[in-house]
This record gives C-alpha cells, structure tokens and sequence, in this order.
C-alpha cells in the first residue's frame, strides 16, 4: 500500500509541475490544483499508515488502547484541503477575469506589465 | 503582562475585520474605524514589545495543550519586534488609505481584507507551530491576492497572475517541505523539531527538507532567483496596497527564513555558502534591475529584492555581529520601504504619474515634502546618521570577523547602486523642473484637496520619516534589541525552555 | 432545471438536509462531524433548491444576503475562543457546562466555535455560489 502511495505521490507530482510548465493558462491552474494534491497525499503517506484503526476513543474507555492511526496527519490534510479549496476558487476566478481582458490562453502574451510605464 | 494575553493582537485584528464586515457599505465610517482600530493595535504591540524587554520569553498554549501536542504562541524579542513594526506600518497605511484608497474599492472590501492581513501578519510572527506558521502564511497570501486584485484593472490582473501563481507554487513547496518534516520527526512544535532534528541519522533528507524550506520561504521573500514575480506585480496595485506589500509581505518570509535556519536546521557549510551567494547576488541582481527602469514604484520594486539580500546575507554570515546586523536591516527596511511605497503614492496624487521622466519640481513647490523624500532616500542608502548606515556596519563587520570579504564587495556595491539610482531619482523628481505631464495634471488638483485629505496624505509619511530618523538617532536603544534578538537566535536555549518547561537546555 | 420531480423532491430536500446538517453539527465535538462538514451540508440544500428553482426564489428564503453570516460566524467563533481568558485559562481551552443539556448533550464553547464555523461556511459558500451563478 505504501509502495502504491509513494508512486501515486510522486505521479501527482511529476505531472503538476509537467503541467505548470505548459504555457497555457488553464493548465498551470490544473497543475497548480495536482501539485497540491501530491502534497496532501506525501502527509497521508508520510504520518505513517495504520489500516482500520480510527483514533477514536470508545464509549466506554478513557484511552486509546493498542495501535492506532495517528490523527494529526489527517487534521494537517483537512486544513490543507480546506485553504487549498478557497486558494483554488480565487485562483479559476482571476484565471478567467485575467483571461476576460487579455483574450489570450498563453502565458508568453501576458507581459504588458513588463513595458516601461 | 499575562502571557495568556499574547494572542490579543492577532485577536484584535480579526475583531476589527469582524467589525468592519458589519459595516459593508458605509465607507466613512469604515476608514474611521481602521484608524482608530490601528491606533489601539499600535498600542497593544508596545505593550506586548514593553513586556516582553522586562519579563523575557511569554509563551502562551493554546487550548492549555501542552508544547509539542497542542499550538504553542511565542512572544520573543524578535517576534514582538516584529509584531510592532507591523502595528506601526499598518497604522500608516491605514490613515494614508483614508484618502488613497477610493470610494469604490472601499465598497469592495479593502479594509477587512486589510486587517487580516495584518492579522495574518501578526500570527505568523507569533506562532511557535511550523503548520500553524504555514496556515497564516495561507492567511496572508489570500488576504494579499485580494487586496493586489482588488478593482480588477487589467494590468493588476496580468501581474497578480504572476503573484497568485508564485505564491502558490510556494506553498505547495512549503507543505512538501512540512511533510518530509514530520515523517522524519513526528513533530510540529518549532522548539520541539529544533531537538530533534539534532538527532536525526540521515543528514541528507534533512538537507533536503531545508532546501525546501529555503525555495518556498525564497519565493515569498523574493531572493534571487525567485523574485520574478516581484518586479510584476509590486507597482500594479493602488499605491497604498503596494506599500504594506513592500513593507511585510517578503520580510515576513525573510522573518521564517531566519527564524527556521536558526532554531530547527542548524545550517552546514555549504548552505551558509548558499545564503551567502543567494544574498551577494540579489543584491546585485535587484540593483541591476533598479538601474534601468524609469516607473518609480517599480525601482521600489528592484529595491526591495536588492535590500533582502543584505539580510539573507547576513543570515549566511550567521555570526552573531552579523545577525545584528541583518535584524537592524530588517527593522530599517520594514519602515523605509512602506514610506517610500507611500511617497510614490503622494507623488502620484500630486503629479498624476509614475514615470521619473515626466515628474519633476517637487523642490520648487513643497520644499518640506522634499524634506521629507530626503530622509527616506537618504537612509535606504545608508548614509550616516541615518538607519541603514548601523545596519550596514554591523554586517560588514561580520563579514570581517568571518573573513568572507565577497560579503564585503556585495555589501558596497549594493551601497552604490542605490545611492546612485536614489540620486538619479532625487534629481529626476525633486530638483527637475517639472517635465511634459501628459494629461498636464499639476499640483493644482492635489492643492484643491480638503485639508484633511491632504493631512492624511502626509502625515503617515511625517510619522515613518519620524520612525526612521528614530531608528538613525536612537540607534543604541535599536541596537540593544537586535543585540538581545541576535542573542536569542543564536543560542535558542532560552526559547526551548520557555516552550518546552524543561528549564534551560 | 426544468424537471418537476426535481423540482419537488428539492423542496422535501431542503429541510430534511438543514435538519440533518444541524444533526452532524451538534455530534461534532466526540464524533466524526462538525461545523465545517454541516456548514457544507446545509450550504448544499441551498445549492440544491437553487439549481431546482432558480437563483431568486432561493434568495428570497434569506431575507438577508448570506455575506452578512461571515462576521457573525466569526465574532461567535472569536468570542467564543477568547472566552476562557476571562478566567485565565489559555485561548481556545474549551470551557464547559457540568450537566449536559437535554437533546444537545454537553455544551461548551467548542460548541460556540463549532456553529459559528458552520455559519462561516454557509456564509462563504453561498456567497461564492451565488456570485458565479449571477455572472454566467
């Protein structure tokens, strides 16, 4: 499981960072959306994987008894997931306004900032 | 003071985002509240500053978890130094926006958005969390895309598609970098990981994690060669906007940056090498580009890569001299880049133009505004008395004692270059005779302004002018505290046991 | 949308999914749930009756615009975590009532945080919705 993970990982991140090398606009977004995946996926796997274990304590005890998973991990992921969701909106809204006033995809037409003044 | 009150300016800057909220469409009231409500902040910050020279260390945990298990907030030399700077330039930009802001963008939300991201500005220099620390980093950077976009005009647009992407690329890196931290440790506490990452067997993944570390907090501090975006984006936005940008947004990254190399990577040869050369050639690169461009706020923009790379420098110098050094630097620029930020948007109300060709006789019409430019381009140069004279001498100082003479080299030209393009843009602005404006805008639109108006133009840039010349005069009590920061950061004992409980270590 | 078993069967919807976000609010604090997840859930029956009759009708069920949710979720959530400094004890620690209260359970200020993020999300996600479905 971890092997597959690992290449899940590495696949997310090869292809968002292939992708965010393309000049189209659409593109970085998409390659934007998967490197931050990869990233959540690299804390799942990297908090160590305990199978079927959640961390929650039973009705009757006190404590967790025995292995358990370790639920930091997953609260990072949600918060990450979370801002990532807000960032991510903002950034197909610019995306598209940008795209609105420039009537161009390519990343190479966007340099009027580039000109003196 | 109770340390449990550590929390209360970053709690205040949310409470008045919360207020201002309520109040959507009444733009007058709105700007009146932001002044008022940067006004107590400024005073919780001193406090915080007062207590924090007489008590020592204040740690607060969240949630009463104790370190390592729950989110620790620290209130060090350093961070409530910073803290105060943040108070102090966001107080400025508050009572400058009153006027500089229109109507319009008002209703969009500016203000709000303004206090968290001093909100998120104030967390992240109070944090003791590393994620906690990436979470406001996500604060800042929204609050930023919102505030550099906001109006949508097309040339903001273009260049915040720079900036949004960057900052995320960033992030990414920076969560990549947090990942690998935690699969090495199991930790997240910053004086926690500082033990454990000592002990760690396998140096290289540690290398690594601190090369990560270094890329996405370099992307966010704009060091060569990451700092692309900055020069595209920085003069876009309405000047007010770019001020607090130029001011924080990358010294908040140069904040992370040393406060990571000094308490959890310890760095090896090679990475202070790396420092060194990523400092000596953003200096250069960043004057470079100063040199050539005629937009004021984008030589601003130059500048602000230039002057990171003292500061990285200094880090890579990392003696303690140097140290004091960088974080004399880092109080100098945080002031005088937000007042010259704020001065190009004085220009530009007076004048109607940023470029340094058409401008020109300010001298002949506002001798005391003039005045006033002096002090600000002066001290970016560093010419004694002035601030960034003692900043400079102590890094070259530490560049001595360590014998990297590059340093040294770095350090002068840099000195140079901005001395010869702040002379260039004293001549062109100032002493000139006033150019062809094109739309022959002149200074009788700006003396049509109520007085108020004016007033609040001016007197934020009288009240940093009055902080720097502080900084320059009073540079003893300003030393005292980068000695008393350089101290901490160099032996991080004291922060371990104040977090930790352990006594000293 | 067009279809009238769609139509109908969103105005069941609607309340049976408010009620149940409400559910998976309250269970949040020991249990899998929370503010974030009902606050989606509850945002997604307002989705759901706007897509079935139309963007107007499911304003006019508000008699206020959603952004106003957004600072009142936050000064709840704020208030709530710097409650416990008023009797020294650290922000956020969770402060709670001895005996739980009949149908909620215990009450806390975790609770307080939990439904003013609930009223954020609504808040946000419905002011997002909203905007993009006005400017298509």
């Amino acid at each position: 499981m971890e092997i597959l993970l690992s290449f899940i990982t590495g696949f997310l991140y090869a292809s968002g960072i292939y992708l965010m090398l393309r000049r189209s606009l659409v593109k970085m977004i998409l390659g934007l959306i998967l490197l931050g995946n990869g990233a959540n996926m690299l804390i799942f796997l990297l908090g160590r994987m305990v199978k079927g274990e959640p961390p929650i304590i039973p009705d009757a005890a006190k404590t967790l008894a025995g292995i358990y998973a370790d639920p930091v991990p997953q609260a990072l992921i949600l918060t990450a997931i979370v801002i990532s969701f807000g960032l991510q909106a903002f950034a197909i809204i610019l995306m598209e306004r940008a795209y609105k006033f420039v009537q161009t995809d390519d990343l190479d037409q966007m340099n009027s900032t580039e000109e003196d003044i | 003071m109770n340390p449990l009150y550590i929390v209360l300016p970053v709690a205040f800057q949310l409470f008045t985002a919360v207020v201002l909220l309520f109040f959507w469409n009444k733009t007058n009231l709105q700007r009146g509240l932001s002044v008022a409500a940067s006004i107590t902040a400024l005073a919780l910050a001193a406090w915080l500053m007062a207590a924090v020279l007489q008590d020592g260390i204040l740690v607060m945990q969240a949630g009463a978890w104790e370190a390592q298990f729950g989110i620790s907030f620290v209130a060090d030399a350093f961070s409530s130094t910073m803290v105060l700077l943040t108070s102090l330039a966001g107080l400025a930009v508050s009572i400058f926006s009153t006027s500089g802001i229109r109507s319009a963008r008002v209703q969009l939300g500016f203000y709000p958005v303004f206090h968290l991201l001093l909100m998120g500005l104030n967390g992240a220099f109070l944090t003791g969390d590393i994620f906690n620390l990436y979470v406001w980093f996500e604060i800042i950077i929204i609050a930023s895309f919102v505030l550099i976009t906001l109006g949508g005009a097309k040339d903001q647009l273009e260049g915040s598609v720079k900036y949004v992407t960057m900052n995320l690329l960033a992030s990414a890196i920076f969560l990549t970098a947090i990942a690998i931290l935690y699969g090495l440790t199991g930790s997240l506490n910053m004086a926690d990981l500082s033990i454990q990452v000592a002990n760690i067997e396998n140096r290289g993944l540690v290398n690594i994690t601190a090369l990560l570390f270094l890329v996405g907090f370099g992307i966010k501090s704009a060091i060569f060669p990451l700092y692309f975006w900055l020069p595209a984006s920085y003069h876009t936005p309405p000047a007010t906007i770019s001020a607090i940008f130029g001011g924080l947004l990358t010294k908040v990254g140069v904040y992370a940056m040393i406060r990571v190399f000094t308490l959890i990577f310890i760095p090896d040869e090679f990475m202070l090498n790396l420092l060194i050369w990523i400092g000596g050639l953003s200096i250069l690169s960043g004057g470079a580009g100063a040199l050539l461009q005629n937009n004021i706020r984008r030589v601003f923009s130059y500048l602000i890569i230039c002057h990171i790379g003292y500061m990285i420098a200094g880090l890579g110098l990392y003696t303690e001299v140097a140290l004091v050094g960088a974080i004399f630097y880092l109080i100098h620029d945080i002031v005088v880049k937000t007042n010259l930020f704020l001065i190009s948007g004085l220009i530009y109300k007076i004048k109607g133009s940023y470029n340094m060709k058409l401008l020109g006789g300010i001298y002949s019409s506002f001798p005391l505004l003039a005045l006033m430019f002096a002090i600000s381009f002066f001290s970016l140069i560093g010419i004694p008395p002035l601030s960034g004279f003692w900043a400079k001498l102590f890094l070259i100082e530490g560049s001595l004692d360590t014998g990297q003479y590059m340093v040294i080299a770095f350090i002068t030209l840099g000195s140079f270059i901005t001395l010869f393009v702040m002379a260039k843009m004293w001549l062109e602005i100032v002493w000139k005779k006033e150019g062809a404006l094109p739309d022959k805008q002149s200074s009788t639109a700006y003396l049509a302004m109520p007085y108020a108006k004016r007033f609040a133009l001016v007197f934020p840039i009288v009240l940093l002018s009055g902080a720097l010349l502080f900084i320059g005069f009073g540079a003893e009590f300003i030393l005292a505290v980068a000695k008393q920061i350089a101290a901490e950061l160099k032996d991080p004992s004291a922060y371990l046991g104040a977090v930790l409980k352990r006594g000293t270590i | 949308m067009r279809s009238l078993i769609f139509r109908t069967a969103a105005g069941y919807l609607l309340p049976i999914l408010l009620l149940f976000s409400v559910f998976i609010l309250l269970r949040g604090h020991y249990l899998p749930g929370g503010g974030f997840v009902g606050g989606l859930i509850a945002s997604i029956a307002f989705v759901l009756h706007s897509i079935a009759n139309g963007i107007e009708n499911t304003k006019k069920i508000f008699k206020f615009h959603p952004r106003i949710l957004m600072p009142m979720g936050l000064c709840l959530s704020l208030f709530s975590g710097l409650s416990p400094l008023l009797v020294n004890k650290p922000f956020m620690t969770g402060l709670w009532f001895k005996e739980p209260f009949p149908v909620i359970g215990m009450v806390g200020s975790a609770l307080f945080f939990d439904i003013g993020v609930y009223l954020v999300v609504i808040g946000v996600v419905l002011t997002i919705i909203f905007t993009i479905l006005e400017s298509i």
